[in-house]
C-alpha cells in the first residue's frame, strides 16, 4: 500500500486537520460495489484524503476498487479517517452514509452471512 | 477467496463477439449454460436480473473492466466467468472508458459474504496494471485461465 507516505499529501496548509470516525457497516450485503460507488463518490465530494482501515487495512476511500478490497460485512467496523482543509465536515457524511446502511435496508439477504 | 472457486473454466470467453453491454453479458450467461454451471430454462431470467442491476448503476469500475452481476436462487453456489472484448463496449462506466474486461457473477441469495469475497479477490487482483494488461490481451480462454492460475498462485 502506498499510504501514510507524506508525499501524497501535497502541499501540507497550515489548518489542514484530521479527524477520525469510526462506524458499523449495517446494511445486511456489506461493501458491495453500490454501497463502494456511493461511498467513494461521497468522498470525492471533499477536498480532504479519504482513508478507509478496516481490520488493518486502509484503503483511499475514493477508490471503489480499493473499497471493495475490504470485503467489509455486515455487523464489522469501519475507520474513515480525513485529512484536509474540510476534514471537519467529511467524516459526518461519510459515517451517514454507512449508518443509513448505504440507502439498502429495505432489501434484506436472506440468512446466509448475516 | 481465489478465481479457482468461483471461474467457471469453461465458461471463459476470450473472443466476445457482441458490440453492446446486453449482447455481450448475454454471451457470457449462454457461455455459463453452455459449460453447465446454470440450466438453459434460467438464462432468461438471469440475463433480465443484471441488465436490472445495471440500471441501478453501471458495474464498470473503471479501467475498463466491468463487474455485471445478481443474485439468482437458482445457483446454490457462487459461478462466475470472465470474457474479454478486444473492440471493447460503452458501458457507461464511472470513468467512461470502454469495457474490455468483463467478470460476471452470480450468487445464490443467501450468501452475501461469498459475492464480497468474490468482489475482494477480483479488485486485489486488478489494482495490478500487468495482470489487467495481459487478461485485456489474451488470446485463448487457456490464456486467461493460465493468468487466472498464475493470480491465484500469486505470480502477479
Amino acid at each position: 500500500m502506498s499510504f501514510g507516505r507524506s508525499a501524497d499529501f501535497g502541499s501540507r496548509k497550515f489548518l489542514m486537520v484530521e479527524r477520525t470516525a469510526t462506524v458499523q457497516v449495517v446494511n445486511p450485503h456489506g461493501m458491495h460495489l453500490r454501497p463502494a460507488d456511493l461511498f467513494a463518490r461521497t468522498a470525492m465530494r471533499f477536498q480532504s484524503k479519504v482513508c478507509v482501515t478496516f481490520e488493518g487495512q486502509q484503503v483511499d476511500g475514493r477508490s471503489i476498487v480499493e473499497l471493495l478490497m475490504l470485503a467489509a460485512r455486515k455487523g464489522t467496523q469501519l475507520t474513515i479517517s480525513t485529512d484536509g482543509d474540510d476534514a471537519d465536515e467529511a467524516p459526518a457524511s461519510l459515517v451517514q452514509l454507512v449508518e443509513r446502511g448505504f440507502d439498502e435496508m429495505e432489501e434484506k439477504a436472506e440468512g446466509g452471512d448475516q | 477467496m481465489k478465481f479457482a472457486d468461483f471461474i467457471q473454466v469453461a465458461a471463459i470467453k476470450s473472443d466476445l463477439a457482441a458490440d453492446d453491454k446486453e449482447g455481450v453479458i448475454r454471451e457470457l450467461v449462454e457461455s455459463l449454460v453452455g459449460s453447465g454451471a446454470l440450466h438453459a430454462e434460467d438464462l432468461d431470467g438471469i440475463l433480465k436480473a443484471i441488465m436490472k442491476r445495471e440500471e441501478l448503476g453501471s458495474t464498470g469500475i473503471g479501467k475498463g473492466i466491468a463487474v455485471p452481476h445478481t443474485k439468482h436462487p437458482s445457483v446454490s453456489k457462487l459461478v462466475g466467468t470472465v470474457g474479454v472484448s478486444a473492440d471493447g463496449i460503452d458501458f457507461n462506466s464511472l470513468d467512461g472508458e470502454r469495457v474490455h474486461l468483463l467478470f460476471l457473477l452470480i450468487s445464490p441469495p443467501d450468501r452475501p459474504g461469498d459475492h464480497l469475497r468474490a468482489l475482494e479477490n477480483i479488485s486485489r487482483q486488478l489494482r495490478d496494471d500487468a495482470f489487467c494488461r495481459s487478461l485485456k490481451q489474451a488470446h485463448s480462454s487457456a490464456d486467461i485461465q493460465q493468468l487466472l492460475d498464475d493470480a491465484d498462485n500469486s505470480q502477479f
